[in-house]
C-alpha cells in the first residue's frame, strides 16, 4: 500500500471577489523512498496543494477530496490527531529558511520543542539527537552550533537546520516546497545530495515542488505538470522528459535555457500565467496554447491515459501526434 | 584584453576597479578603526560595441555592486572607468549625467524599480524630460508609444499604474525605460531571475532582438549560467569580489580552466534525467568566506579542491591562457 495516497485533491478559496478554485482534482500515490515532482510556475496551486495535506491552510481557504495516510484521511482529520502526524511521520520544509525558523528560540530550543511532543524526550536526550540530526546533515561543530540563533548561520545552513528539523522524528514522508530555490547552485548542489542520500538511508518518501525542471530531473521518480490548478500532465521522470505530449510541459521544456548546449533562440510561451479568479472556461493553458481550438476554450480536457503504452496521463483534447507536431514546426520554423 | 577584437576600440574600459565599502564594529569603541568590506577588489575589462559580457557569480560576489560601480551610483574606491575614450575617474556629477544617456540600467526586481505612483508613460518619458527638457510633450509622448510597441506593450496600456501589471510586463517596462533613450550600452541586473521560466524566455528573446535591431552592447548579471549562455558572448566569473575567469561563451562552457568555473558548472542541474543522474557534481565544501575578512593569497583557496600552499601567499591575476580564456589561478 502507498504511503500517501491523495485522491481528487481541490483547494477553494472564499474572497471577495467570490471563490477562487487554486487546486482542482489532483491524484497521486507515493511509495517508501519515491519522490514525486510537482512542478508549475507561480500562482499553479503547487504550494497549496501541500499545504492542504498539511492542515496549513489559510483561513479562508478549504480542502475538498482525499488525502489518505497509511489508510486514514488527513483532510477531515480532527487537529490534535493532525499534530500526531504532522511534524512527526510527515514533515514539510519551507522554501524560506529565514522566515520559517523562530529568530527569537536558539535551533535547540526549536529542535528539542520537536522531540520532547512527539516522543515525549527529555531535554537532554533530545539534544543529543537534535545535534547528531545536524551532524548528519553536515553541520560542521554540530555541539557548538546547536546554542546559536538562525541568524547567525548562513541560508544554506538554515536550509540544512531546516531539514535537520524535519528529519527529526525519522518522518515517513517528507515534503520540500521549494527548498533550494533561495540558495545559491553551489549550495544547491550540496542539499540535493543531501536529500538524496537521506532518502536512501531513511527510505523517506519526497513530494518536492519546484519550478526547475533541472531539479526535477535529479530527483524525481514521477511528476506531476500543474497549470492553472489543474494536473497537464503526470507520470513517469523519465517518460515525461523524453516523450511530453501535452502543449505546456513540451512549452516549458523548449523555454529554459539549458547549460549543456547552444540554441540560437529559446522557445518562449506567449502571454502570461493565468489570473486564479478569472480562468477560461475550458483548459486553463487554451489562452497561450498554439494549438488551440473551440473545443478547448469550452471544456476542461479530462485527465486521460496516453495510450502509448506509458503510465502516463495527460489532460489535453489534442492527439499526442498532434501536439508533438506542432512543437516539430515550431522548432523548424 | 581580448586577442581577437583586434583593432576595435573598446566602448568601455574598466581597469583595477575597487569598491570597498566602510563599516563600523557593532561592539567598538568610537575610536575602534573601521573595517572595510571589499565588495569588489581590482576588475577589469573591455567592452565592445554590440558585445554581451555575462557576470555570473553567487549571491555576495560583488556582482551588482560591480553594476553600480560602472555608472557611478556609487563611487568607486579605487580604479579606472574609461567611457568612449574618456577618462571617467574622478569626472564630475555633470560629466557622468552625460555617461548616462548612453549607459542605462535594467533592474532586479521589476515592480519595485517602478514607481508606484508613476504612469507608464511617465515613467518611459521621464528619462528624455531629464536629459532632453528641450523636446514637447508630444513628441516624448510619440517616442513613448513607440518604444512600448517596440518592446510589447500595447497603447492602451498607457496610462496604467506599474501594479496593474504583470512580473514580465513590468520588466518590459523597465527595458522600455532604458531603451527610450537609444544607449549604447544597458546594464541588466539578474533582469529575469524574479521571472517564471515561460516569461523568462520572453524577455531573454528580446534583449537579444534589442540588441541586434540597436546594437546595443549589454553587460548581463545573472546568477543563473544556463540563462547566461544564452545570451552572452563573453562570460566574467566572479568570487568574492574578484575576477576568477574571463573566456568567450562557448570556451568558458565547455573547457572551463578556474576550478571554481568547473565547480559551478557541475553544480547546475541540466533537465535531463540521464544526463541530470550520471553526472558527477564537484560539491564545494565549507561557505563563503566572509568579504570583511577574505583569505591571503587566492580568495577561492578556502574551497578550492585543487589548492597548494602557494595559493595561500600569491594573489593570482587574470592571464591569457588560450585566445579565448583567461584565468585567475595558479595552476591552470
Amino acid at each position: 500500500m502507498s504511503i500517501l495516497e491523495v485522491t481528487n485533491l481541490g483547494v477553494q478559496f472564499s474572497t471577495h471577489d467570490g471563490a477562487v478554485y487554486a487546486v482542482n482534482g489532483l491524484s497521486f500515490a507515493l511509495d517508501k523512498g519515491q519522490t514525486l515532482g510537482i512542478v508549475g510556475e507561480s500562482g499553479s496551486g503547487k504550494s497549496q496543494s501541500v499545504l492542504a495535506m498539511m492542515g496549513l491552510l489559510a483561513r479562508n481557504g478549504k480542502a475538498s477530496g482525499q488525502a489518505l495516510y497509511k489508510g486514514s484521511n488527513l483532510l477531515d482529520m480532527p487537529a490534535d490527531a493532525l499534530n500526531k502526524i504532522r511534524g512527526n511521520r510527515m514533515a514539510m520544509i519551507f522554501q524560506d529558511p529565514m522566515t520559517s525558523l523562530n529568530p527569537y528560540l536558539t535551533v535547540e530550543r526549536q529542535m528539542t520543542e520537536v522531540l520532547q511532543f512527539h516522543k515525549g524526550m527529555d531535554r537532554a536526550g533530545a539534544r543529543a539527537v537534535s545535534v547528531r540530526m545536524l551532524d548528519a546533515v553536515k553541520i560542521p561543530e554540530a555541539a557548538r552550533r546547536v546554542a546559536m540563533y538562525p541568524h547567525e548561520f548562513s541560508g544554506g545552513m538554515r536550509q540544512r537546520v531546516m531539514i535537520a528539523m524535519a528529519l527529526l522524528c525519522e518522518p515517513e514522508v517528507l515534503i520540500a516546497d521549494e527548498p533550494t530555490t533561495a540558495l545559491d547552485v553551489t549550495v544547491q548542489a550540496q542539499i540535493l545530495t543531501l536529500l538524496r542520500e537521506l532518502q536512501r538511508d531513511f527510505g523517506t518518501a519526497i513530494v518536492l515542488i519546484t519550478h526547475d525542471l533541472g531539479v526535477v530531473a535529479g530527483l524525481c521518480d514521477q511528476v506531476m505538470v500543474l497549470y492553472g490548478g489543474r494536473v497537464m500532465e503526470q507520470g513517469d521522470a523519465q517518460h515525461i522528459f523524453h516523450h511530453a505530449s501535452h502543449p505546456y510541459t513540451l512549452g516549458l521544456l523548449r523555454a529554459i535555457p539549458r547549460m549543456d548546449r547552444d540554441a540560437e533562440s529559446l522557445l518562449a510561451i506567449p502571454g502570461a500565467p493565468p489570473n486564479m479568479a478569472r480562468l477560461p472556461k475550458g483548459c486553463p493553458f487554451s489562452e497561450r496554447c498554439s494549438i488551440v481550438n473551440n473545443q478547448c476554450r469550452e471544456v476542461m480536457p479530462a485527465l486521460q491515459p496516453v495510450t502509448d503504452g506509458s503510465a502516463t496521463q495527460r489532460a489535453c483534447h489534442k492527439s499526442v501526434n498532434a501536439v508533438r507536431g506542432m512543437h516539430a514546426e515550431g522548432a523548424a520554423a | 584584453m581580448s586577442t581577437d577584437n583586434g583593432e576595435r576600440q573598446p566602448i568601455l574600459s574598466v581597469r583595477g576597479l575597487k569598491m570597498h565599502f566602510k563599516i563600523k564594529d557593532e561592539k567598538g569603541w568610537p575610536w575602534t578603526p573601521t573595517r572595510s568590506l571589499k565588495a569588489v577588489d581590482g576588475i577589469s575589462f573591455d567592452l565592445y560595441a554590440g558585445e554581451t559580457l555575462g557576470v555570473v557569480g553567487e549571491s555576495g560576489c560583488g556582482k551588482s555592486t560591480l553594476a553600480r560601480a560602472i555608472l557611478n551610483l556609487h563611487p568607486a574606491t579605487a580604479g579606472r572607468i574609461v567611457w568612449m575614450g574618456k577618462e571617467m575617474s574622478g569626472a564630475s556629477a555633470g560629466a557622468w549625467l552625460d555617461v548616462r544617456k548612453d549607459v542605462q540600467m535594467i533592474f532586479q526586481d521589476p515592480l519595485a524599480s517602478l514607481n508606484p505612483r508613476m504612469t507608464v508613460a511617465q515613467i518611459i518619458g521621464e528619462p528624455l524630460r531629464t536629459h532632453h527638457p528641450e523636446l514637447t510633450p508630444e513628441t516624448v509622448m510619440d517616442k513613448v508609444r513607440t518604444i512600448m510597441q517596440r518592446v510589447g506593450l500595447t497603447e492602451q496600456q498607457i496610462n496604467r499604474y506599474p501594479h496593474e501589471f504583470s512580473g514580465g510586463q513590468c520588466q518590459r517596462i523597465g527595458i522600455a525605460r532604458a531603451l527610450i533613450m537609444q544607449p549604447k550600452l544597458i546594464v541588466c541586473d539578474e533582469p529575469v531571475s524574479a521571472l517564471d521560466v515561460s516569461i523568462q524566455a520572453q524577455i531573454i528573446n528580446l534583449l537579444k532582438e534589442l540588441q541586434q535591431e540597436f546594437g546595443l552592447a549589454l553587460i548581463f548579471i545573472a546568477h543563473d549560467l544556463a540563462v547566461v549562455r544564452h545570451i552572452s558572448h563573453r562570460i566574467m566569473v566572479m568570487y568574492l569580489g574578484h575576477a576568477m575567469e574571463l573566456a568567450q561563451k562557448t570556451a568558458l562552457y565547455t573547457d572551463p580552466r578556474h576550478p571554481y568555473t568547473q565547480a559551478l558548472l557541475s553544480a547546475i542541474p541540466i533537465p535531463d534525467p540521464e544526463q541530470e543522474r550520471n553526472k558527477v557534481v564537484q560539491l564545494l565544501h565549507g561557505d563563503l568566506p566572509s568579504p570583511m575578512n577574505p583569505p591571503t593569497g587566492c580568495v577561492f583557496r578556502t574551497r578550492c579542491p585543487v589548492a597548494t600552499a602557494r595559493c595561500a601567499q600569491e594573489l593570482p591575476e587574470l592571464r591569457e591562457l588560450t585566445a579565448q580564456t583567461q584565468a585567475a589561478c595558479l595552476l591552470a
